[in-house]
């Protein structure tokens, strides 16, 4: 595949990253080198091979519906860079 | 051509709240309000580390859902994220189904003038739901509240099966009474934990194929979305007739100018990247499990209806509307219980038990007194204990201030008269004060017995036995 | 004798023997700490004060007052948890990872939190957003990564044993280079809870230690069920120093033939050559064996770990926790501008590539392939141990290298991982021992490769080993520049 400079500011918005002008060039040319190694998966014959999903075996890992609340609530807020009435505070949502 | 010539067609993607005590990956509760970012632990806000652990009853709760919409069960199923930004979404992503739903292929009956008619499901899921954004006091910033994020959340996701609003309102009607039945959720609207995605498009009647569709998002009672997909059609029309053409995009209902507006940012081409959420295990579901949770089934609103109308003799419409409601049906089925008088109770709940609702704006299930006070009072007319007008004040006080109608009627001094000795003082009484009346009788007048009955029921403020006081007054009358 | 030059059952020994206390041990270390910290920079959070108030109160019982030395991505309540990044430069955990909470109840004091590449993401610490942590054996040379600081902490001694974290290397990697034990244990051993996810479908927490017993002891410590990790395994508890016999006469060894060819060191090559020769001195039955997939689970790794970790990395928004960019207007703005600024280049390398590829248009060609390949490698060590009991590569193509030298070329550096990512790939236990040094000295690592919960084989045959080479008193780091 062969990436260009819109499709990497696409992608790095959708990460919700800033890649400066100056940085374009490199960060398209660094995803285009590895997809080009990575490229290498196509290779590998899969046919009737069911993708792997995780990687353990458990199944059915279930908690019971019992509450128990978090001892330490008031440590959840420690880190807040801005909070207003115990609550995170951003600029205005529509 | 105009708004007759088309057709619109409608899907719904309905989100429930499950009634469970705890959110779906974690341990904190999920009851409404409470001090903001209290119900709250490192997993549903998203502290680096933390792991998500799937609440059982979620399984459960979606399981019964399914089979209450005659859903096929998956056997194996799974969880994925879907990525996004957005502040109510902590993690940056939402745990929900993508490929491998629990529930596919169901459907709702619904009645129509044209019938019955099945809204066909395509899938139930589960997923969480995100917190929710307040703004601060001056309206200069957003404020966010993490309590009501990760509290499980079930999307019954329809065909485009619906035709007109009315159909729309019918569907909801019947999933929320659904929903309340198999009691996995208590669908209050204003609580949020019932909320619909409308998808609505038009064509040309007799065309074959769907029109572009239009998301609206947003709505948060029935009358919202009917209103916003009435607008939302008649819009569509509008830019087909003008000649434009239908752009496929995510709309926001405003309830205040009762317009939708487009949500998209054009540079913001909406990208999930779903994948399997490999925090979580796969989900397997045996035979066994879906016939235990077949068999922990209440019987369903049809069967009620069926039952009502064969077995106790109810009329279609009287069934319908009390096993509209789980609620109301129950109510029905336990207060008949007390006072083995169906067509009684039926007629309370159907006349002045649903005015009284209307009139305070109320749902079903926030009736304050409970069926056995309903069936006491039934019981209190039957025996002849208490008139049918003194009934209506017991009822009106049940509302206000409920406990036994035995208690209520002893407090008030209402009990009627049923003393023969103390009717005829009152009928002698009141036929010595009306002479004018007596005349009036005998010169063929028979509204003249009615006056005289009101003025005795007045003279003993209602607790007289009016069919003895009919009789007595007749037999004077008549002398 | 300084008590930080001894492994930590011969401190327990003397505990027991109430030769010393706890508080003679910590004051060692901290001693030690002073004094090589300086060169060496494997601290982002030195607790010695800390722990030396806790080794004053330490009831006698096993391990009670043994200190340890923490991986800076392992949630501890009250002392910031910082995966070397700006981005978490001053926060503090509200809660222990379930494996710090376990070595509380043991009575383990923690020294501090040691470095590492951001977000575990790199092989030599050059990605740590604070510094770069030296090779005990070479000060000018990377210790390897990410679990960098944990094992160059561990070779010089600074902390009697460390935990890591392993993703597709990053405990065998830096162990192999800094010349100490490192053991990635199988997928779901270990409870991940309140490790800071970099790639949650590979991600394993595993010890760093000075010889094998150690490991033994401190995956007794960690290991075992956590109802509050989903992925974790149900299984009963095992006593791995049960493990600890010299034998290895009744192993069946594999020695996939792809891992000692192109891209190996021809020094490394020739160290683990030896160390095969020597099992099978010891009686165990060596047979080369195929395993023709080094390349495609590279490939595989990166697309996977890269996808999981632009997920697992959104959480980052500025708005919770975290670096909030002092510039901004919109909400927008914080998420672009507080991600942009708070995390380095490899990091947003890393999203990038894992946003592409789970994008639409790409998610089939790339990711659901890669997920397809790796049920096949999945299905060839399947195969294999069918037939061997464990399996033998280095753990690294190289020795340690400058510092410097490849970190602006990321492809070169994911070559470090060859011969580990396959491994986690496979949800497979690895371990990582010192089997040689190269003409200049640098330590080379052997690496084992057992069967899903098969550590205490993989524990028997590199216990066996390591008692009969005698690396540890054979080398020791020189701290050279």
């Amino acid at each position: 595949m062969q990436v260009d400079r819109k499709e990497i500011l696409h992608i790095a918005n959708l990460a919700s990253l800033n890649i400066k002008e100056d940085e374009i060039e490199e960060y398209r040319k660094n995803l285009q080198d590895i997809l080009n190694f990575a490229n290498i998966v196509n290779s590998v014959n899969t046919d009737n091979i069911n993708e792997t999903i995780g990687s353990t075996n458990n199944v059915n890992v279930f908690r019971e519906d019992e509450i128990k609340e978090f001892e330490d609530k008031e440590l959840l807020l420690e880190n807040v860079p801005d909070k207003e009435n115990n609550m995170f505070k951003i600029p205005k949502v529509i | 051509m105009s708004r007759e010539d088309y057709e619109v067609v409608i899907g719904l993607e309905v989100h429930s709240e499950l009634s469970t005590k705890t959110k779906i990956f974690c341990s904190c509760p999920t009851e409404f309000g409470g001090e903001p970012n209290t119900h709250c632990c490192p997993v549903c806000m998203a502290m680096p580390g933390a792991l998500p652990v799937l609440n059982k009853r979620v399984v459960e709760y979606a399981i019964k859902a399914g089979l209450a919409t005659n859903c096929n069960i998956a056997h194996v199923s799974k969880n994925d994220r879907k990525n996004y930004f957005y502040p109510d979404l902590p993690k940056s992503y939402q745990i929900s189904q993508y490929d491998m739903p629990l529930c596919r292929n169901g459907y709702v009956e619904i009645e129509t003038n044209d019938g019955p008619k099945k809204i066909r499901l395509v899938r139930i899921h589960i997923e969480e739901d995100a917190g929710k954004l307040n703004h601060d006091e001056y309206g200069r910033g957003s404020l966010v509240d993490l309590n009501r994020a990760g509290v499980p959340l079930i999307e019954i996701v329809s065909e485009p099966d619906m035709r007109s609003t009315e159909e729309v309102d019918s569907y909801l009607k019947k999933l929320k009474s659904i929903l309340e039945y198999i009691e996995v959720s208590d669908c209050k609207m204003q609580e949020g934990s019932l909320r619909a995605d409308v998808n609505v498009s038009v064509r040309k009647k007799g065309a074959k194929k769907f029109g572009t569709r239009t998301e609206m998002k947003n709505m948060n009672s029935f009358r919202s979305i009917t209103r916003a997909i009435e607008y939302e059609a008649q819009r569509q029309i509008e830019v087909i007739e003008n000649g434009g053409k239908i752009e496929q995009e995510t709309l926001r209902w405003d309830e205040v100018s009762g317009k939708t507006f487009s949500m998209r940012d054009k540079e913001d081409a909406q990208d999930y990247r779903y994948f399997p959420e490999p925090d979580l295990a796969i989900i397997n579901i045996s035979d066994e499990m879906i016939e235990d949770i077949r068999k922990s089934l209440p019987e369903m609103p049809e069967s009620r209806r069926e039952r009502y109308v064969k077995e106790l003799g109810l009329p279609e419409y009287d069934s319908n509307i009390l096993t509209s409601s789980k609620y109301l049906s129950d109510l029905f089925e336990n207060a008949t219980k007390v006072c083995n008088n169906p067509k009684a109770v039926s007629n309370w709940i159907m006349t002045d038990i649903t005015r009284i609702l209307n009139e305070e704006e109320k749902e079903p299930n926030e009736i304050p007194f409970t069926a056995e006070q309903l069936g006491e009072l039934v019981t209190l007319i039957d025996k002849g204990t208490i008139s049918s007008k003194i009934a209506k004040q017991v009822l009106e006080e049940l509302f206000k201030n409920p406990k036994s109608p035995q208690d209520i009627i002893k407090e008030k001094g209402w009990i009627q008269i049923s003393d023969e000795s103390a009717i005829k003082e009152v009928v002698l009484k009141i036929l010595e004060a009306n002479p004018q009346s007596i005349v009036d009788y005998k010169a063929g007048r028979d509204r003249a017995l009615g006056y005289l009955v009101g003025q005795a029921m007045k003279e003993t403020k209602g607790k007289a036995n009016p069919q003895m006081l009919n009789k007595m007054f007749l037999e004077e009358l008549n002398k | 004798m300084e008590l930080y030059e001894l492994t930590v059952h011969e401190l327990m020994d003397k505990l027991n023997k109430n030769e010393i206390t706890s508080e003679d041990i910590v004051k060692s270390y901290t001693k030690r700490i002073e004094e090589k910290e300086k060169d060496i920079g494997a601290f982002v959070t030195i607790t010695t004060d800390e722990a030396l108030e806790k080794s004053k109160n330490v009831k006698n019982r096993n391990l009670a007052g043994i200190p340890i030395g923490i991986k800076d991505n392992l949630c501890t309540k009250g002392v910031k948890t910082t995966c070397s990044s700006k981005m978490l430069e001053n926060f503090v955990a509200p809660y222990n990872a379930t494996v710090v909470e376990k070595l509380e109840d043991e009575g383990i004091i923690s020294l501090g939190k040691l470095n590492m590449d951001e977000f575990a993401m790199g092989s030599s610490t050059e990605y740590s957003a604070f510094k770069t942590t030296k090779n005990p054996w070479n000060l000018n040379a990377v210790p390897g990564g990410s679990s960098g600081g944990s094992a160059a902490a561990v070779a010089s001694q600074m902390v009697p044993w460390a935990l890591g974290s392993d993703t597709g290397g990053s405990i065998r990697q830096p162990a192999s280079l800094c010349g100490v034990v490192g053991l990635k244990p199988t997928y779901g051993l270990v409870s991940r809870y309140g490790l800071v996810a970099f790639a949650s479908s590979l991600d394993q927490i595993g010890p760093i230690t000075k010889d094998v017993e150690d490991s033994a002891i401190l995956l007794n410590v960690i290991a075992g069920h956590d109802e509050k990790d989903s992925t974790s395994a149900n299984m009963p508890k095992k006593d791995y120093t049960k493990s600890l016999v010299k034998d290895v006469s009744k192993l069946k060894v594999g020695v996939p033939k792809e891992f000692l060819g192109e891209g190996i060191n021809e020094e490394v090559k020739q160290s683990v050559e030896e160390a095969i020769k020597k099992y099978k001195e010891l009686g165990a039955t060596v047979e080369e064996c195929t395993l023709d997939i080094a390349n495609e689970a590279l490939a595989t790794y990166y697309i996977i770990a890269c996808a999981e970790a632009s997920s697992n990395l959104g959480r980052f928004d500025g708005i919770r926790y975290g670096y909030r960019a002092k510039n901004f207007e919109t909400l927008k703005d914080i998420y672009k501008n507080s991600r942009s600024e708070g995390f380095g280049a490899e990091v947003k390398r890393r999203i990038i590539l894992g946003t592409y590829v789970l994008s639409s248009g790409y998610y089939d060609a790339y990711y659901k392939k890669a997920q397809k390949v790796r049920t096949v490698i999945k299905q060839e060590f399947e195969k294999l141990f069918e037939k061997y009991d464990l399996l033998i590569t280095p753990t690294s193509p190289t020795v340690a290298y400058k510092i410097g030298t490849k970190s602006n070329n990321p492809l070169e550096m994911y070559l470090a991982d060859l011969c580990t990512v396959s491994v986690n790939i496979a949800g497979l236990p690895g371990i990582s021992i010192p089997c040689g040094v190269d003409k200049k000295g640098m330590p080379i690592g052997l690496q084992l490769i057992g069967k899903p919960f098969g550590e205490e084989t993989l524990l028997q045959a590199a216990y066996t080993y390591e008692q009969e080479v005698k690396f540890r008193e054979k080398y020791k780091p020189q701290f050279k520049s």
